[in-house]
């Protein structure tokens, strides 16, 4: 839909195709990604008995404005040991690899980056791009430290994804289509049609699958807790021990590359669980656009019950990051290994049996 | 319990000469006298007997007793020739409760003493720091260097009474 | 300094397998100061740590030849920069005991509460910073927050948050606020609840307690031979304290307990319960203070201060048992206004040489895990 509207206001199907697809890029996720930093810092700042920023704004609103300036007008180092081409391309590649993931998820019903049908697994195949650049960002800087951090990073996502996979393959079966778009539209109605209560419709089956998409919505949102590299999961950027880790040698805009990628993956890892077990876009109490007979309101309310659960999601991920200590490297891989995939490998199990009978 | 008249009577029967003297006359502390280089000997007895059993090294310190003789030549400077140092060792018994002072000096040319180091693993880093800053040579220990000071640090001894500081040390201006 | 990096090859039959020096150098988040720590990896197996030390020596020792005896205690509250209150008491009683002269009362009472005051704020800094390097943020902030009430008591009484300067050799500087007593004892009730809340969120969380335990396990003989004191020695088992064992001061009048390290979650000896005993400790702490709060006498605290501190020539080795362990003042007096060779035993200066033995066989994160449960301040390492 919003393509057609630029494809009718501006007549050419290349400036509609750039317009739409640059749209959620600058209007949501970059803005969200400023406030997610501002965010992080009121939230652990309330949680440890203090205030956080209060100075720039009002109580500390235009924090990330300053501190996006301030990034913008450093020096960029590159030390001269560093390996040029690839210490340049790392960060572009993470950056790359969070936002591209934001083309298969559907914001609102009337707007989707791109509409392929294998939206998740393309998703999940994406953030497999910012390894690559991870490993690149740490051998680069010519430093031990990062080089450790870079490939307990590897190891962590690489591992991490296979119980992302396992949950997904769970929902692919129930509902039988990977596309996110109609995953969410199969979510309508209220909120009892959710995913994490069963599916939609009314029969034995949805009361059975409950369990075992709550077990799936646990382990796919430690999984996915991982793959972005949070605590209690942060050793690679591990502060206390490897000082910032793979990402100790950048400054100025590429370190705020590394840094507004990381909270657009929050974000796109919350809406992931989001598309999946709690509806998307849906409302979970019905539309006032109903109820008013308006329909041009319905997508509005779409978005915004979409960016809500969504935040919430991110706000419960940084209230563990500031609770919880951090995991030890082969305490991390043995959590991966031997709980999570036995764990999603039976609940697999069982509920293709559901299914089948 | 024993007090340390009785264990300098058992020392004495035991190492004879080795044990120089027994001082009760200096005020707060009583200590035992003893030869520097038979000192390792005297502590193995003094941890493994049974009656004694120091199993702890409280504390091992080096001290410069500025007790050589001063000569004033026909320009006003003062040398001072001769005297020792000295590392006093005090030891406690957690079983027994019981303590003791010991007491071991060399002569300031060549000061030599036995290592501990081996009895109680305390020792290691005390001995260390006897020798950074006092120049006591510990024989038989397990890594004698520099631990306070920086390891190429070549002016002398700093706790010596007749220490100077040097001009520069790797091209820095030292007193500032 | 030769900093060497040199690969050292081991040869298996089949494999040929470098080592890895890995250095953590004086500048680094988590060594609680100017510490170099020169690892040597095996992959992530540590096979040897060496430490350096000595980047923040003051030559205190050489100070305070050249000090008179009152002027010293400026000097050694820099040592142990978070338990300042009782490097001094530690100095005072040593010097009085060079003296043979006895303090009033009240001056007693009023170190005793200062100490184990302090006592509380050197152990919450100890374990708010070590929540804060396993990766816990939010118990810092907590402990620091109880701390600055700390704080504020010491700086209403004698003018300072860290750095005190208040007991001296026959009393102390200046007698308490009005309010004081009233104000700790608020402060007592305030901060027990705070231990349990602590306790809650760090102390017997999951992650923690599998970080912790069973990391850097410190049998009994081997502490009594390194000469390890303090919370440590009490972790590995042993029922050593000084304020009972070798009374000083007015101790021997309050009745508190000692805790000891029991290895439920782990060993006995290991990171957990040398972090737990310094929780236990704080509790005991504020027992004594409660008691030492309603017994206070009234009375004049600088009636016993000499004019000229002039000892006869001899010597005494007197020791305290500080926040990190035994604190040992070896003073040897010869007869003049200036000491003639003052000798720290420094707990923190102790304990660290026992680092390579518990870090044998870990790995890299654990020698964080270690060295923040040993407890060090540097300034007490290198005097």
């Amino acid at each position: 839909m919003i393509y057609d509207f630029f494809y009718n206001l501006t007549g050419s199907q290349i400036l509609a195709y750039v317009i739409g697809s640059l749209l959620p890029l600058f209007i949501f996720i970059l803005p969200f990604a400023l406030v997610a930093v501002l965010l992080e810092r009121k939230v652990s700042a309330h949680m440890q008995d203090r205030l956080g920023p209060m100075r720039v704004g009002f109580h500390g609103i235009l924090q990330t404005v300053a501190d996006i300036l301030k990034l913008i007008q450093k020096e960029d180092i590159v030390a001269s040991p560093n390996d040029k081409p690839l210490f340049n391309l790392a960060p572009v590649l993470v950056f790359a690899g969070s936002y591209t993931a934001f083309a298969a998820i559907p914001f609102t019903s009337a707007f989707i980056g791109s509409n392929i049908d294998l939206g998740i697994i393309f998703i999940i195949a994406i953030t497999g791009l910012v390894v690559a650049g991870i490993l690149m960002a740490g051998w680069a800087s010519n430093n031990k430290y990062t080089l450790l951090g870079a490939m307990r990073s590897a190891a962590q996502i690489i591992s991490y994804e296979i119980p992302t996979i396992l949950v997904v393959l769970t929902l692919i079966m129930i509902t039988g289509t990977a596309s996110l778009n109609k995953l969410s539209e199969m979510q309508s109605g209220h909120f009892w049609n959710w995913m994490i209560l069963g599916g939609p419709g009314l029969s034995l089956t949805k009361f059975l699958f409950i369990p075992f998409m709550i077990i799936g919505f646990v382990i796919i949102y430690i999984s996915t807790l991982a793959e972005v590299n949070r605590t209690p999961f942060d050793i690679p950027e591990a502060e206390s021990e490897l000082v910032s880790g793979y990402h100790t040698e950048y400054s100025g805009m590429k370190f705020a590359m590394f840094f507004l990628a990381e909270y657009a993956n929050m974000f796109a890892v919350s809406a992931i669980v989001v598309a999946l077990f709690f509806g998307g876009y849906q409302s979970p109490v019905g539309y006032l656009g109903n109820t008013f007979h308006l329909p041009w309101l319905i997508p509005i309310e779409q978005f915004f019950w979409f960016t809500f659960k969504g935040v919430f999601f991110v706000v419960v991920q940084m209230w563990l990051r500031w609770t919880l200590p951090r995991l030890r490297v082969d305490q991390l891989m043995a959590v991966c290994w031997k709980y999570l995939i036995p764990i999603a490998f039976v609940n697999l199990l069982i509920v293709g049996l559901i299914t089948v009978l | 319990m024993k007090t340390t008249e009785e264990i300098f009577n058992l020392l004495k029967e035991k190492f004879g000469d080795s044990i120089i003297e027994l001082k009760t006359d200096i005020p707060i502390e009583q200590f035992i006298v003893v030869n520097p280089l038979e000192i390792d000997k005297i502590c193995n007895f003094l941890i493994s007997d049974n009656d004694l059993a120091f199993d702890s090294l409280m504390n091992l310190s080096g001290v410069d007793d500025a007790n050589g003789e001063k000569k004033t030549d026909e320009s006003g400077n003062t040398q001072t020739t001769g005297g020792t140092l000295s590392v006093f060792y005090h030891l406690e018994s957690t079983s027994l409760r019981h303590k003791l002072v010991l007491k071991a000096s060399t002569s300031i040319e060549n000061p030599e003493v036995s290592s501990v180091a081996e009895i109680w693993r305390v020792a290691d880093w005390h001995e260390r720091e006897a020798y950074d800053l006092l120049g006591i040579k510990f024989l038989n220990h397990p890594d004698l260097r520099r631990i306070l000071m920086p390891y190429d640090w070549e002016a002398g001894h700093p706790l010596r009474k007749d220490y100077k500081n040097p001009e520069y040390y790797q091209g820095m201006k030292v007193p500032y | 300094m030769a900093a060497d990096i040199e690969n050292k090859t081991t040869t298996n039959e089949k494999l040929k397998t470098e080592e890895m020096i890995l250095n953590m150098g004086p500048q680094h988040p988590s060594t609680h100061g100017v510490l170099r720590l020169e690892l040597q990896l095996e992959g992530e197996l540590i096979v040897n740590v060496k430490p350096h030390i000595g980047y923040l020596h003051r030559c205190f020792e050489k100070h305070a030849e050249a000090m008179t005896y009152p002027q010293v205690i400026p000097y050694t509250d820099r040592m142990d920069y978070l338990a300042s209150m009782y490097n001094e008491f530690g100095y005072a009683v040593a010097v009085e005991k060079l003296l043979d002269i006895k303090v009033p009362e009240r001056v007693e009472y009023i170190r005793v509460i200062m100490g184990e005051l302090q006592r509380i704020a050197s152990h919450l800094v100890a374990l708010g910073t070590y929540g804060a390097d396993i990766g816990a943020v939010t118990p810092f902030l907590f402990c620091f927050r109880d701390r600055e009430k700390i704080l504020s008591l010491f700086e209403m009484t004698c003018g300072a948050r860290l750095l005190y300067n208040y007991i001296w050799v026959g009393g102390v500087s200046h007698d308490l606020h009005h309010d004081f007593l009233r104000l700790t004892k608020d402060f007592v009730d305030y901060f027990r609840p705070k231990i349990k809340e602590l306790n809650d969120l760090l102390s017997f969380n999951k992650i923690f307690i599998e970080r912790t335990a069973n990391v850097g396990i410190l049998p009994l003989d081997t502490a009594i031979n390194y000469g390890i004191t303090g919370p440590m020695l009490r972790a590995s088992g042993m029922k050593w304290d000084l304020r009972k064992d070798d009374p000083y001061s007015i101790y021997d009048k309050f009745d508190f307990d000692i805790p000891v390290g029991d290895g439920r979650m782990g060993t006995v000896g290991d990171s957990w319960d040398r972090y737990f005993v310094r929780v236990l400790e704080m509790e005991q702490s504020l027992r004594i203070i409660e008691q030492a709060i309603a017994q206070i006498p009234e009375g004049d605290v600088t009636s016993a201060i000499p004019k000229r501190i002039k000892p006869v020539v001899g010597q005494v080795y007197s020791r305290v048992e500080g926040p990190r362990g035994e604190l040992g003042y070896f003073i040897i007096s010869n007869g003049t206004v200036n000491p003639f060779r003052v000798k720290v035993r420094a707990p923190s200066f102790v304990n660290l040489a026992v680092i390579n033995e518990l870090c044998k066989g870990h790995l890299v994160a654990d020698v964080i895990t270690v060295l923040g449960s040993i407890d060090i301040v540097l300034g007490d390492v290198d005097r």
